[in-house]
């Protein structure tokens, strides 16, 4: 594929007044491209959060344009956008937001049933995922009943049942150890990144920093390194 | 859709503490409201007892009266203009009385005495035993059986007992729609006879009893008693005028009105509160949904579908309680006065559906702001 998964071109946005705003990103350009995993990094508060929700479709930015899959996202009405996410893009967040009261089947199947897709049907799917990320025998406990590493691996199948082109995961690793985090990271690289799959991930654990294509270091909303290879290799 | 609504449904199920409570909130919502409404469609019946059982096309009575048991005795020649009017068919005198019944072990028990015109007997109540042409016989009563039945000691045909110094001798047993209000028994004897064993004012007819030649009739025959200074109401306008005497001239209905608003409050409150609290707790799920790809009118089908999933289970289980208590109160105390009509039935949903639209409306507008954002910012 020649044309980049996602295309992020000056993108700005601030909160508050337009009296009183307070920039979170200032102008941001960067591609990310299939069969790539990048990172974007930086203290807290350096916007890295904020971009990733406005290439992701979810935070509206004040100027600027998102491409996702040559698609001008900020363009389309709210009910395609929230579509276009559903079809395209799959999320694991920080603290994974699984929903305590249904199975960890039920939660992985639930993109596949907001796509209307027939509930057995979703669940035969979903029950194919948990089986890729290993937890086939989990399918019916609740994810109360999983460890952390369990529960950010139901949350990976989840992301990737709709089977997305793009993957985001904000703080994918804060609440595992070191050697859980670096096993999930390594699972994603090597099972869920292929040259059909964009993997974005916004992080500042820097024990898992080895496995970027590329990592984009952000300061006070600004992009103030990219760096290729991973840092640890530098 | 349907799955998003599984998804909705699986969720308010699961968390049982919530659902536990939401139904409980309904259910004892439903029944207070249903009992509430109930008893007074009870009372409201048994206070129509007389209307209902006589059964007649036209009553004709004094313009004071509002309760078939209070009548105001009418004097004899307005029976005769009423027969004079054109489009009546036939018009009739009633009795209606209560006097002091002397049973064999030598109490006394109040009844309501009902006497019929003596040449047609209509509104005559249809027998179970007995003969009908018996009541002409010396000294023969009806007596009705109904839950009041047993305080005339259970009689059977041949039974006497004494009212007012003159003898009864029990020559039918009847059944009638609805017993009265004041727990008293029913008994059916003649005109004549009536006001010939109990004592009476100058005047004898409580009401006049009229058929009509058609319902077209009805209009001419009500303005014409009326030109006369006398009232004539139809069967329905009759009981609609016991009830609303009921309803707005004695607490009753008042009281009534303010326990169903009660009910209703209590129920608004539990569900309303109980409710927002699992849509807040839920919150970040929600969010977590739009962010997958969610929208947000999927989102408020969720939250319609789990407040009326709740509100049709908890009026469900409201109605069957409400009956249960109804069914079980009337087999230990047979004149306890509880109706379930349609309409009660139909109040009682719509409040639910108030209930529903309130706690949905306050937890929609919550999920309908939440920025998916936030779920990224933690």
């Amino acid at each position: 594929m020649t044309e980049a998964a996602v295309q992020a071109i000056e993108l700005v946005k601030w909160f508050g007044t337009e009296e009183i705003k307070t920039y979170a990103v200032r102008g941001i350009s960067f591609e990310a491209n299939y069969g790539e995993m990048l990172y974007i990094v930086g203290p807290s508060g350096s916007g890295k959060t904020t971009l990733l929700s406005m290439i992701s479709g979810i935070l509206r930015p004040n100027s600027g344009r998102v491409l996702v899959k040559g698609k001008e996202i900020w363009t389309l009405p709210p009910n395609d956008i929230a579509d276009f996410r559903l079809n395209n893009i799959g999320f694991v967040f920080q603290d994974y937001h699984l929903f305590p009261k249904l199975t960890t089947l039920e939660n992985v199947a639930i993109p596949l049933i907001l796509k209307k897709q027939d509930w057995d049907e979703s669940l035969r799917i979903a029950g194919e995922y948990l089986e890729i990320v290993g937890l086939q025998d989990r399918a019916t406990l609740t994810p109360t009943k999983l460890s952390g590493g369990e529960q950010q691996r139901v949350a990976l199948a989840r992301a990737i049942a709709s089977r997305p082109d793009i993957l985001i995961f904000d703080e994918p690793t804060a609440s595992l150890d070191g050697a859980t985090g670096r096993m999930i990271i390594s699972f994603v690289k090597e099972q869920l990144l292929n040259e059909h799959r964009c993997i974005l991930i916004v992080t500042h654990d820097a024990r898992i920093y080895e496995y970027g294509d590329r990592i984009i270091q952000m300061e006070d909303g600004r992009i103030v390194k990219i760096t290729s290879g991973g840092l640890r290799e530098e | 859709m349907k799955g998003i609504l599984k998804i909705a449904f699986k969720l308010l199920v699961n968390d049982r503490g919530k659902f536990a409570t939401l139904i409980v909130g309904i259910t004892f919502a439903v029944f207070l409201m249903v009992q509430m409404t109930s008893v007074f469609a009870g009372i409201l019946s048994k206070a129509s007892a007389t209307i209902i059982n006589i059964g007649s096309s036209v009553w004709v009575m004094d313009p004071a009266v509002n309760n078939p048991l209070n009548s105001i005795q009418l004097p004899d020649y307005i029976l005769d203009a009423v027969r004079s009017i054109n489009g009546v068919n036939y018009a009739v005198p009633l009795y209606s009385g209560t006097s002091l019944v002397k049973l064999r072990d030598g109490t006394y028990q109040p009844c309501s005495v009902l006497g019929l015109d003596d040449s047609s007997l209509v509104g005559r109540p249809e027998l179970i035993q007995g003969n009908i042409q018996d009541i002409f016989a010396d000294n023969g009563f009806i007596v009705v059986k109904d839950e009041e039945f047993a305080k005339l000691e259970n009689p059977t045909i041949g039974t006497t007992f004494e009212l007012n110094d003159h003898r009864g001798v029990v020559v039918g047993i009847a059944k009638v729609a609805t017993s009265g209000l004041f727990g008293i028994p029913t008994l059916y004897t003649t005109f004549t006879r009536a006001i010939q064993y109990i004592p009476s004012p100058r005047f004898t007819m409580a009401y006049i009893l009229v058929e009509p030649k058609s319902a077209a009739d009805i209009p001419h025959i009500k303005a014409e008693v009326a030109k006369a200074g006398y009232l004539a109401l139809t069967n329905k306008e009759f009981q609609q005028r016991v009830a609303d005497y009921y309803k707005y001239q004695t607490g009753v209905g008042t009281n009534i009105l303010v326990m169903t608003l009660i009910s209703f409050l209590v129920g608004l409150s539990i569900c309303g509160q109980t409710f927002y609290t699992f849509v807040l707790e839920n919150m970040e799920k929600f969010g977590a949904l739009k962010a997958i790809g969610a929208k947000g009118y999927e989102l408020v089908y969720m939250i319609l579908f789990q407040a009326l999933s709740t509100g049709v289970t908890g009026y469900g289980l409201g109605i069957g309680l409400s009956s249960l208590l109804i069914f079980v109160a009337k087999q230990k105390v047979p004149n306890y006065a509880a109706v379930i009509t349609f309409f009660n039935l139909a109040l009682a949903f719509a409040m639910v559906l108030v209930i529903v639209a309130v706690s949905s409306y306050i937890a929609v507008r919550k999920v309908i702001k939440i920025e998916p954002f936030e779920i990224f910012r933690g």
